[in-house]
């Protein structure tokens, strides 16, 4: 298993390579500078800055030097938060994120799997028929119209959250862009459940476990859910890399400092080393998330097996 | 006996007319009464679409300084209340003494008195005002020095409220509506074409080249994909046409996949075997066989990719990457509903509702389509 896991890491390195290449040529074509502005520099003054953030060189050399100073762990100079680093930016936008991000995983698991469960226990019921309607209603209204609905109901109207800002492990801050996150989320992952539960329910083993007579709520704990919960973790994967690295709108709407804005912002501003340090952070997370869902593969299906 | 009965039966199996796989699958949908209900919904928006912005009462870019942020309301405005005091405030620079205003239905009465003798011509002072038309002079004192001015009041209508700069919400949303239906449209026919082609040729040749493309389709899927999108946009400009194919550029990975997939299992079948073996060229085989097989995953998906692709557009034009003012879409009408919502519910209750019975009905229909094309379960 171990081997196994170094052996994807090492693979992914030429991938990784790859879309840092990608990133950084494509934004390099793209008409613009980062010091572009309304009111035009002086050309010596343009010069002077283009020479000290070694836009002057030639482009493949830029991109070397770009390469070699971040095998050194070095991501550069923000080129529009003057004094700030690439990597102080991230790093104090990322926890924030992840935060806000694990709390609405969490969630959506913990909420959807219930509801899936719940439906595919009674299918065809007025329960199954709710939930399959509620989660119909979390795939199709997109977040920025429950974000701010949210908002209208719970703070303006009601007065019993705020209706935006941070702080760290605050529940009342986090509840609002929690819900508006994990509320998609609980919905796939509430249909992909009930969908692998009415088949895991139906399957031998789930049957030989009631021939010996187990509890209805121990088979579906911990021998129909394991097998059922395989594609939702395989959904779960790529939605968690997204959902940890930030999400624009919510961060937007709600006020909230992760590195979702950053993504919009630096790619406006051409702020080329900010652009490329978010596009590497979404990169790492897919391919380690990726690599997370292989294993946990494995430890959900006996019958999954790398070496 | 027995074998008379199984003759009948033979006899009668031809009376019934066999049905193609469409008709089936038509049938099948029309049992379905959600698909039915959101197929008459996606009709209505289509037809809102197209003429609904010739026929309301208001340009979707026009300005109505004095209804800046009126809401929604069935009553026309100004309303009755209001009237004099908007005619008193037009008429502030003719330096008249005004007397009794008096409103009755949609015509207004004006007494004014001046020390001099009041120029006839002083009438223009409403019609300047948007408000007022076909002003004229009732009656006139001896002496010329008091008036009766009479005019029409113009009352107009806004069903939907006005946003922040006075203009219709409902001429706005239902040129949204054309905007999100026209690049549902057309990225989705982007989107189709690579995707069909690039899946095609790739599970049809099969080798290193299939191994190759796939894994180019790996990483442009762990691209971040808003950023990919926002340098399409860059890179074109905000144009409207435009950016629907850089939208329908970013969307053809998942079709490519499934596209990919099926070409994988058609290619060995024997009637692509019969084909080869007739001498029948690679290109043909794929125009011919491969493709027209893979159009029923193909369909469910696009319906699918409908919503998405619209969902995609408002989400960009939610974070002002999307078409530009005077035009809209449902993404800006949100996000200024949002900014707005403290007071202003409407603003974002209107434009919001529109989108998700839009995309509901989007995706019911999807779900129908899929249930009537699958033949798994016939």
């Amino acid at each position: 298993m171990l081997s196994y896991a170094l052996k994807r890491l090492l693979g992914a390195v030429p991938t990784l390579f790859f879309i840092i290449t990608a990133a950084f040529f494509l934004m390099r074509v793209a008409p613009g500078g980062p010091f572009d502005q309304e009111r035009t520099l002086e050309p010596s003054v343009m010069a002077n800055l283009n020479a000290t953030f070694g836009l002057d060189r030639p482009l493949h050399e830029q991109y070397l030097m770009y390469l070699g100073n971040l095998a050194r762990g070095d991501m550069g100079p923000s080129f529009v938060y003057r004094d700030f680093k690439v990597h102080e930016l991230l790093g104090s936008g990322l926890p924030v994120s992840i935060q806000l991000g694990l709390s609405a995983l969490l969630l959506a698991f913990i909420v959807g799997a219930t509801l899936g469960c719940v439906a595919a226990l009674r299918q065809n019921s007025w329960v199954d028929y709710l939930v399959i309607s509620v989660a119909t209603f979390g795939i199709t209204v997109p977040n920025f119209v429950v974000a701010p609905v949210l908002a209208l109901i719970f703070a303006v109207w009601l007065d019993l959250l705020p209706a935006g800002g941070w702080q760290n492990w605050s529940p009342e801050h986090m509840l609002l862009p929690v819900v508006t996150l994990a509320l998609p989320q609980v919905a796939v992952v509430a249909r992909l459940i009930r969908g692998a539960m009415i088949e895991a329910l139906r399957s031998d083993h789930v049957r030989t476990a009631r021939a010996y007579g187990l509890p209805t709520r121990r088979i579906v704990i911990y021998h129909a859910l394991r097998a059922a919960s395989l594609p939702a973790v395989t959904y779960l994967g790529p939605a968690a890399a997204a959902l940890l690295t930030g999400s624009i709108v919510v961060e937007q709407i709600f006020g909230i400092p992760g590195i979702g804005r950053y993504f919009v912002q630096g790619a406006l501003n051409r702020d080329y080393t900010l652009v490329m340090g978010t596009v590497i952070i979404v990169a790492v997370f897919v391919v380690l998330f990726n690599l997370l869902v292989d294993l946990a593969y494995a430890a959900l299906d006996p019958r999954v097996c790398y070496d | 006996m027995t074998d008379r009965t199984a003759l009948s039966l033979d006899q009668e199996a031809p009376a019934r007319p066999s049905r193609s796989l469409w008709a089936t699958a038509f049938l099948r949908l029309k049992r379905n009464t959600l698909a039915m209900i959101s197929l008459a919904v996606l009709i209505f928006y289509i037809l809102a679409g197209i003429i609904g912005p010739e026929i309301t009462n208001h340009h979707y870019a026009e300005v109505y300084p004095e209804f800046v942020k009126v809401p929604a309301s069935l009553e026309g405005y100004p309303k009755s209340d209001e009237i004099p005091a908007l005619a008193e405030s037009a008429l502030a620079r003719a330096r008249l003494d005004l007397g009794q205003i008096t409103v009755d239905g949609g015509t207004i009465r004006v007494e004014a008195s001046s020390s001099r003798e009041i120029d006839p011509r002083v009438t223009r002072y409403l019609d300047r005002s948007d408000l007022f038309a076909n002003s004229r002079i009732a009656e006139t004192s001896a002496d010329g020095q008091s008036v009766v001015m009479e005019a029409d009041v113009e009352r107009l209508h806004f069903y939907f409220g006005t946003d922040a700069n006075g203009r219709d919400l409902l001429a706005r949303t239902l040129i949204s509506v054309r905007v999100s239906l026209m690049i549902g449209a057309l990225a989705t026919s982007v989107a189709l074409l690579i995707g069909v082609l690039y899946g095609a040729t790739a599970g049809f040749v099969g080798g290193r080249v299939d191994n190759f493309m796939m894994r180019v389709v790996d990483v442009l899927y762990s691209l971040p994909f808003i950023f990919f999108v926002i340098l399409l946009v860059v890179f074109f400009g905000r144009n409207v046409v435009l950016m629907f194919i850089a939208v329908g550029a970013v969307e053809w990975l998942d079709m490519a996949r499934i596209v990919r997939g099926q070409t994988l299992s058609l290619k060995n079948r024997e009637f692509v075997q019969a084909a080869e073996a007739l001498g029948v060229r690679s290109a043909g085989i794929l125009r011919r066989h491969i493709i027209p097989n893979t159009l029923g995953p193909v369909i469910i998906y696009m319906t699918l990719l409908i919503p998405k692709v619209i969902l995609l557009e408002s989400f960009l034009s939610f974070l002002g990457l999307g078409v530009q003012e005077p035009l809209t879409s449902l993404g800006v009408l949100i996000s200024e509903g949002a900014k707005n919502m403290r007071g202003d519910a409407y603003m974002l209750f209107f434009p919001a509702a529109t989108l998700t019975l839009l995309l509901f009905a989007l995706n019911f229909l999807g779900d129908g389509l899929r249930d009537a094309l699958d033949p798994k379960d016939r």
